[in-house]
């Protein structure tokens, strides 16, 4: 891969041409071999709800419901088919815009709002579904993803042999975080305690306006080299491809084999938050260069021209995500703030002297206004 | 058992009493393990950990790559799985590369979540000043952290605080920054090793034992002036005292032990006896731990002073050179100096 950039697709898996076209791996057709009709329509599925959501948030945050929607617009493939290849003793550290992510992992989309709606800072519980929070400082979950992993592995969940026990953590992070001092840290402290951990590049050509080539002037895989671990790059779009690279990776980290760097390459089809504005920076037939790569349509093609995609599942699809992009509203719109309050709470885990003060000043400070307007 | 456990009474010093308090913490929990660069083999540049990594093995006892961040980083996910990992920052200059992870994640982490994770890693740093060292070895970082909720910091300045706290801030569910007073490493004392064992083993133990770990500790009892002060600062606040004492000048001296949270009752206690506070630190006084102490005395008891607070501290500048760092220190004439200007009034 000497000498060529960040954005080349040489050396991309791929098993879905963007035609929709099957490709044939000699290395990774055996991660897919087990897949059915039904299990790619459940992608399918799982890609398009999560569309339906993230379009249904953007609109919810136009219409002033939401502080800021980040959407994952194009990056479905990417984040439905690696969440795919993972299960129950697996943990996962995702960035911000893992909404796919989670939504495989059973965490119901509608109720993640109060994060962006300015109610709270975290909406799930990390260690019922094996999601962590998401973490907004660029790359700092990164090395918490790594010593989660180390610490399975001292817990005797890693290369057992026993593939119910065994499990890998997957760190999610994009283009723009490989440049952070912690990913870099991240992969040196991995490599050198072999852990369990695989880094999950999504590629999608952009930090906020700044294109990946303000990033690296090599593959981002290839940072994988450096350390001492393998590095593979992926059609990010690839829906299956992703989910057969994904699955090698977290089949070598669980039996003990150590960490993985995957690069899967992809576009950001809509803006970085809603406060962004693509076209400050990029040009519309850039755009339509990779809508006609969207990462839905490919496997939509592929499921038609095998006619394994019928009218009335389509049908049902589309009505469950209508039905998603409901709940999200009334989610959003059901929110009412706590007592003011509960601010206050679990700064710490036990009690501290100042916040305590602090709270108390406060509620003697509310109730004053409280008194006023009964004596009125 | 009705009769009192006999008191496992040893001489130590600093060094060696927080050396035996992980000893202990680790004895008594699997699940702590130690952090950090050069902790291992070599025992740690100031020997802390001597003997750790023989005892324990690699796994508890962990060398790490050479990146603060990472240290910190790789820290609190090995807490987010159960673990307590006590980690060890080389010196108070080396941090700054972690300050992001000690000020965005791990002091926000158990807020963040409404309490789901807890993140209780213990942060230990030889701080400040007074070795003769090159630069970045000596410096106060302890205002820098305690203006950040989430963390607590403490410092000792006696080998049984030493030994008693580290035990305390490991047991503590909160991320603590425990600031080890460098200067002070060689400080013999006696150390009572039964007590703070029996206290973290009962019921509610890590509560109480931070409760006790944020308490300020009456270190010398005086009537006309009280001096603040915590960690390298407490020995030379005594040796002030005892001076003022042959000039008729009774001075308490209050060792503050916890940074975050300050113990006010404490403070505002001994202020309202005495009418008179010097705070003494190592940290430039500007915007430091001294100015907040002066406002919250000033908020709570200015009607009981007879002059106003004043600080003793370094000054608005990098730590100088070491041979000019006796001059930049707090010293027993300057905290005489202030002693006279307050007695005064």
């Amino acid at each position: 891969m000497a000498g060529i950039g960040p954005l080349s697709e040489e050396g991309l898996v791929r098993l879905l041409d963007h035609e929709g076209r099957r490709v044939e791996d000699a290395t990774y057709d055996p991660y897919v071999s087990h897949l059915t009709m039904d299990d790619l329509r459940a992608f399918w599925r799982d890609m398009t709800l999560t569309r339906a959501f993230d379009l249904e948030s953007t609109s919810l945050q136009r219409q002033g419901e939401l502080g800021l929607w980040v959407p994952a617009l194009g990056q479905e493939a990417a984040q439905i088919g690696s969440a795919h290849a993972t299960r129950l003793p697996d943990h996962i550290f995702p960035s911000y815009r893992e909404h796919g992510v989670l939504h495989v992992k059973g965490i119901d989309l509608a109720s993640i709002m109060g994060m962006w709606r300015g109610m709270e800072h975290s909406s799930w519980d990390p260690t019922a579904y094996g999601v962590h929070t998401y973490t907004l400082v660029i790359g700092a979950h990164a090395p918490h993803a790594v010593g989660y992993a180390q610490a399975m592995d001292w817990d005797g969940l890693v290369g057992s042999g026993d593939p119910e026990k065994d499990g890998a953590v997957v760190c999610y992070f994009g283009d723009g975080a490989t440049s952070q001092g912690d990913v870099n840290e991240a992969l040196v402290f991995a490599a050198v305690n072999n852990a369990p951990v695989v880094f999950f590049i999504q590629n999608n050509q952009f930090a906020i306006s700044e294109p990946t080539t303000r990033q690296s002037k090599v593959p981002l895989a290839q940072r994988a080299s450096g350390v001492g671990i393998p590095g593979v790059r992926v059609d990010g779009n690839d829906v299956v491809a992703v989910h057969a690279v994904t699955r090698w990776a977290m089949e070598h980290a669980r039996s003990g084999q150590g960490p993985v760097v995957i690069e899967a390459l992809t576009y950001r089809m809509g803006a970085h938050t809603t406060s962004d504005d693509p076209t400050r920076y990029r040009t519309t037939s850039d755009e339509q260069y990779w809508k006609d790569r969207d990462p839905i349509a490919r496997l939509e093609t592929f499921l038609t021209s095998a006619d394994e995609l019928p009218e009335d599942f389509k049908a049902q699809v589309e009505a469950d995500g209508k039905e998603l992009a409901r709940r999200t509203r009334e989610s959003v719109k059901g929110w009412q703030r706590g007592p003011v309050e509960q601010m206050f709470d679990h700064v710490y885990g036990t009690p501290h002297a100042l916040v305590q003060e602090e709270k108390a000043w406060f509620n003697r400070y509310e109730a004053s206004f409280a008194d006023q307007e009964v004596a009125k | 058992m009705t009769a009192e456990a006999p008191a496992a009474v040893r001489s130590m010093n600093l060094g060696g009493a927080i050396n035996a308090g992980l000893r202990a913490a680790m004895e008594r929990d699997p699940k702590v393990l130690l952090m950090g660069e050069d902790i291992g083999q070599l025992g740690g540049v100031f020997r802390v950990t001597d003997g750790l990594w023989k005892d324990f093995g690699d796994h508890r006892v962990i060398d790490t790559p050479l990146a603060e961040s990472g240290i910190v980083g790789t820290a609190i996910g090995m807490a987010l799985r159960g673990y307590t990992p006590v980690v060890e920052i080389q010196f108070d200059g080396f941090i700054f590369p972690a300050f992001n992870q000690i000020t965005t994640q791990l002091a926000k982490l158990h807020y963040r979540t409404k309490g789901k994770l807890s993140v209780p890693v213990v942060i230990r740093v030889p701080f400040a000043g007074g070795i003769g060292a090159v630069e970045h070895h000596s410096e106060s970082i302890e205002a820098l952290f305690a203006h950040t909720a989430g963390l607590r910091v403490v410092s000792p300045a006696t080998p049984q605080d030493a030994y008693d706290m580290i035990q305390q801030a490991i047991a503590s569910p909160d991320p603590v920054l425990f600031l080890e007073p460098k200067a002070r490493y060689w400080d013999k004392g006696e150390v009572d090793t039964a007590r703070v064992g029996t206290q973290l083993e009962a019921v509610g133990g890590a509560q109480a034992a931070t409760a006790e770990m944020s308490r300020a500790r009456v270190a010398r009892e005086g009537k006309d002036v009280t001096l603040l002060a915590y960690g390298p600062s407490v020995r030379l606040c005594l040796q002030s005292a005892e001076l003022a004492a042959a000039d008729s000048v009774s001075a308490e001296v209050i060792d503050l032990r916890s940074v975050s949270p300050f113990d006010m009752e404490t403070v505002l206690a001994s202020v309202k006896k005495t009418g008179r506070a010097v705070v003494v630190h190592e940290a430039p006084v500007a915007f430091g731990t001294g100015g907040e102490l002066a406002a919250r005395i000033g908020e709570k008891a200015f009607f009981h002073l007879h002059a106003p607070v004043m600080r003793v501290g370094g000054f608005h500048m990098p730590y100088p050179g070491s041979k000019f760092e006796h001059d930049y220190l707090p010293s027993v004439d300057r905290i005489l100096d202030a002693v006279d200007r307050v007695m005064a009034h």
